[in-house]
């Protein structure tokens, strides 16, 4: 048992720490009020080769592992966590599908892009009819001569307009559910791809949401991921390690809270009811790390993670609202004014409990992990 | 016991759900986007007499009674929070003529109010004196028949568009608590300035202003009670209103839920409703069961508040407590069973939840609550 960080983890968060704190934390104020992109910090994370934490050195990227890349969105989550949620969605379920499930000509073409932060990666399984239920989808992929047609809508697209490379799940086959869903590579270029509704939302307004529109949008067979038939395994697996990307979100901002926190309360003075308050705030945060790094230990070790990762995901996700609440009502009235960090960690904190599997799907998979026989 | 309103009552509450259903619930995302004071729904409340309900007969109003009064405030709260303190700060405005004025004042300042000609508002928080409302700095200097007030008051909700301000301000500098006197302003004749409106969370259309009052001069006449009354007088208005943002927090939770269990019984996963799943259930059945006791003990502080009962000040602070607590964990809870539709402005449960974080702040924030019932219970 070592709890530790080994050296190259721990030099690995203080040069993101460093880069998050000097570059995304001063702007974390302003893409929240004008609810736009990022540029600056996801251009200056290219430049730092964040884009490409999990992708392997001879494909151009960091070659780095799971812990690597949660460590990487805690630390740009305790900064800014839209910016930390762009690049989650990009490394995580946007890039590593093609990492694992890509042949060697998909990896050669898509990788070195998406690692350096040309390309952003997107994901896109959830449609209006298809939330919890992703296997419900109804995107379709009619097989043609030497590929396929892809029509239909999804929604809750993290990275819409801005991403140059969309992993598309749609239903290949009539087969029933699950086993009828492809995974595609949509080129955001790719005639026929349309960007719909963005979506006005509660929090995380540096990062776009919104709905991409596919109509008869035509992919070369080459763009298929995987086998027909595989696409629902790609997106479940896709998800398992997403989770550990936004358990590091969730401790970046309820870190942030915690650090304001403590902030405001030397300079304003404190008696137990705060410290209680705040004593509670870190215990569940320290909790939450824990049990976050060991699904990616386990991630990174090839080891079986689901479970794992679904208890970290809720565990984090529930405590970053939380302790973003508490750390609000310490805070009072002087943190509801908007441009504050409190209020607006409360609104960011609430999108973890909802996106990457609700936490209501992250129980039936614990409990159905449980309850495996064995 | 008697858990029933008056026919009275079930009228009012008919009337106005009615109003809120056709005019305030259809205006209530657009008043959030666009920050702005709906100057109409305080006409619409106005024109309806709702601005009378804090008021008795004798005074040009309707009711005067804290149970009428969190009825109206838990009926508009349901569809619109922001619009639902336009009757709640009237109230607020109100309570200090009523437990400190003068037959003459009451008479003099109160028409105006109940009929909606002018809307009040309550100056007690300043920048360095939120929770600790005795550290005040205003000042109140007084020459011959009239006072000249001098201060910053911060957090002021309606203070830019109120005709009828109450403000508290040292009339004996160093006296503690005990040099705190009660003022009602005048916009015509005591004007004060606008120097800031704060951009919030939530409750984003109640104008929530800064205040500069530099040399105002306000009669002498207009001082409620006697001089160095007014820190008792805060205080007992506070007993009053806290039910009443108890019934506010009351309403936002059940509006959320309303939206949301019928969310629930629609929305199909799994090829069934997701009503159907017990986890959904479970959650369902703890949200109600959260806003029923938090319905009981609002309208409890608020039957205390009509009975001047002697432990008012501890029940309305749990009121206030419970309801603030209970509607930031039930519409936190609301977004969550809408999912990824619930996080975003399309659907009013995100509005709600960012609404609900202020009831657990102001009126004094729920620390400051736990610290007057606890202060009760060890008396």
């Amino acid at each position: 048992m070592d709890l530790e960080l080994a050296p190259e983890h721990a030099s690995f968060r203080d040069s993101v720490r460093e880069l998050a704190q000097g570059v995304v934390l001063p702007l974390a104020a302003e893409v929240d009020r004008e609810h736009r992109f990022p540029d600056e910090a996801i251009q200056a994370a290219a430049e730092s080769g964040l884009m490409g934490v999990l992708v392997p050195r001879e494909y151009g990227g960091a070659g780095l592992d799971a812990l690597a890349f949660a460590i990487c969105i805690e630390e740009l989550a305790q900064a800014c966590a839209a910016t930390a949620v762009i690049v989650d969605v990009h490394t995580s379920v946007g890039t590593e599908p093609i990492l694992l499930f890509g042949d060697e000509d998909q990896k050669r073409k898509w990788l070195p892009r998406l690692a350096s932060g040309e390309l952003l990666g997107a994901f896109a399984l959830t449609e209006p009819a298809s939330g919890s239920d992703a296997a419900a989808l109804e995107m379709t992929a009619r097989r043609t001569a030497d590929g396929y047609v892809l029509n239909g809508t999804k929604v809750f697209i993290t990275n819409i307009g801005r991403a140059g490379l969309y992993v598309v799940f749609a239903r290949t086959g009539p087969d029933e559910k699950a086993a009828g869903v492809t995974a595609f590579l949509v080129p955001a270029k790719a005639e026929g791809v349309r960007v719909g509704q963005v979506f006005d939302k509660m929090g995380l307004h540096g990062s776009p949401t919104g709905e991409l529109v596919l109509e008869d949008v035509s992919i070369p067979a080459s763009n298929r991921l995987g086998r027909e038939g595989q696409g629902f395994m790609v997106a479940m697996r896709a998800l398992d390690s997403g989770r550990i990307g936004i358990s590091g979100q969730a401790l970046g901002i309820a870190q942030a809270a915690v650090e304001e926190t403590r902030a405001l309360m030397r300079e304003r003075g404190h008696e137990q009811g705060d410290d209680f308050s705040l004593a509670d705030m870190a215990t569940r945060v320290e909790s939450a790390r824990l049990l976050a790094y060991r699904a990616a230990w386990l991630c990174s070790r090839g080891k079986t993670f689901t479970r794992e990762a679904s208890m970290s995901k809720l565990h984090a996700t529930d405590t970053a609202m939380q302790v973003a609440l508490d750390a609000l009502q310490i805070a009072g009235e002087d943190g509801a004014v908007a441009g504050s960090p409190f209020e607006r960690h409360v609104r960011d904190a609430k999108a973890l409990q909802i996106y990457e599997g609700s936490n209501q799907v992250q129980r039936i998979v614990i409990a159905r992990e449980l309850m495996k026989t064995g | 016991m008697d858990f029933e309103f008056t026919a009275e009552q079930v009228a009012i509450r008919d009337t106005i759900r009615e109003l809120v259903q056709d005019r305030v619930a259809p205006r209530a995302a657009e008043i959030d986007q666009s920050g702005e004071y709906p100057k109409d729904i305080e006409t619409l409340f106005a024109e309806n007499g709702l601005l009378g309900i804090p008021f008795p007969e004798e005074y040009g109003g309707i009711s005067g009674s804290s149970v009428t009064i969190c009825m109206g405030i838990e009926e508009i709260a349901k569809a619109c929070a922001s619009s639902s303190l336009i009757l709640a700060v009237q109230a607020l405005g109100a309570y200090p003529i009523l437990v400190a004025g003068s037959e003459e004042q009451k008479k003099r300042l109160c028409p105006p109010l109940a009929s909606g000609e002018k809307v009040a508002a309550y100056a007690l928080s300043e920048p360095g004196s939120g929770s600790d409302a005795a550290a005040m700095k205003t000042r109140a200097k007084k020459h011959g028949d009239e006072y000249v007030l001098n201060g910053t008051k911060q957090f002021i909700t309606h203070g830019s568009v109120a005709g009828t301000l109450v403000v508290f301000a040292e009339t004996e500098p160093g006296n503690d608590h005990r040099g705190i006197s009660a003022f009602v302003l005048e916009r015509e004749t005591s004007p004060w300035t606008v120097a800031k409106l704060e951009h919030k969370l939530g409750i984003r259309g109640s104008p929530t202003a800064q205040i500069v009052l530099e040399d105002v001069k306000v009669p002498a006449a207009n001082r409620l009670g006697d001089e160095g009354a007014g820190f008792k007088i805060a205080l007992a208005v506070l007993d009053r209103s806290r039910p009443g943002i108890g019934a506010q927090a009351l309403g936002i939770a059940e509006g959320a839920f309303e939206y949301a269990l019928n969310y629930v019984k629609d929305r199909q996963q799994f090829g069934q409703p997701i009503a159907a799943f017990q986890g959904i259930q479970f959650m369902l059945a703890d949200i109600a069961t959260q806003i029923e006791a938090a319905r009981h003990l609002v309208y409890r502080a608020a039957t205390k508040v009509d009975t001047r009962a002697a432990d008012l000040t501890k029940v309305a602070a749990m009121a206030k407590l419970f309801a603030s607590d209970m509607a930031m964990r039930v519409t936190t809870d609301c977004v969550q069973l809408l999912g990824g539709y619930g996080y975003i402005s399309d659907y009013p449960v995100e509005r709600m939840m960012r609404d609900a974080k202020i009831t657990q702040i102001y009126e004094g924030t729920n620390q400051i609550q736990r610290v007057v019932i606890a202060r009760a219970l060890l008396r």
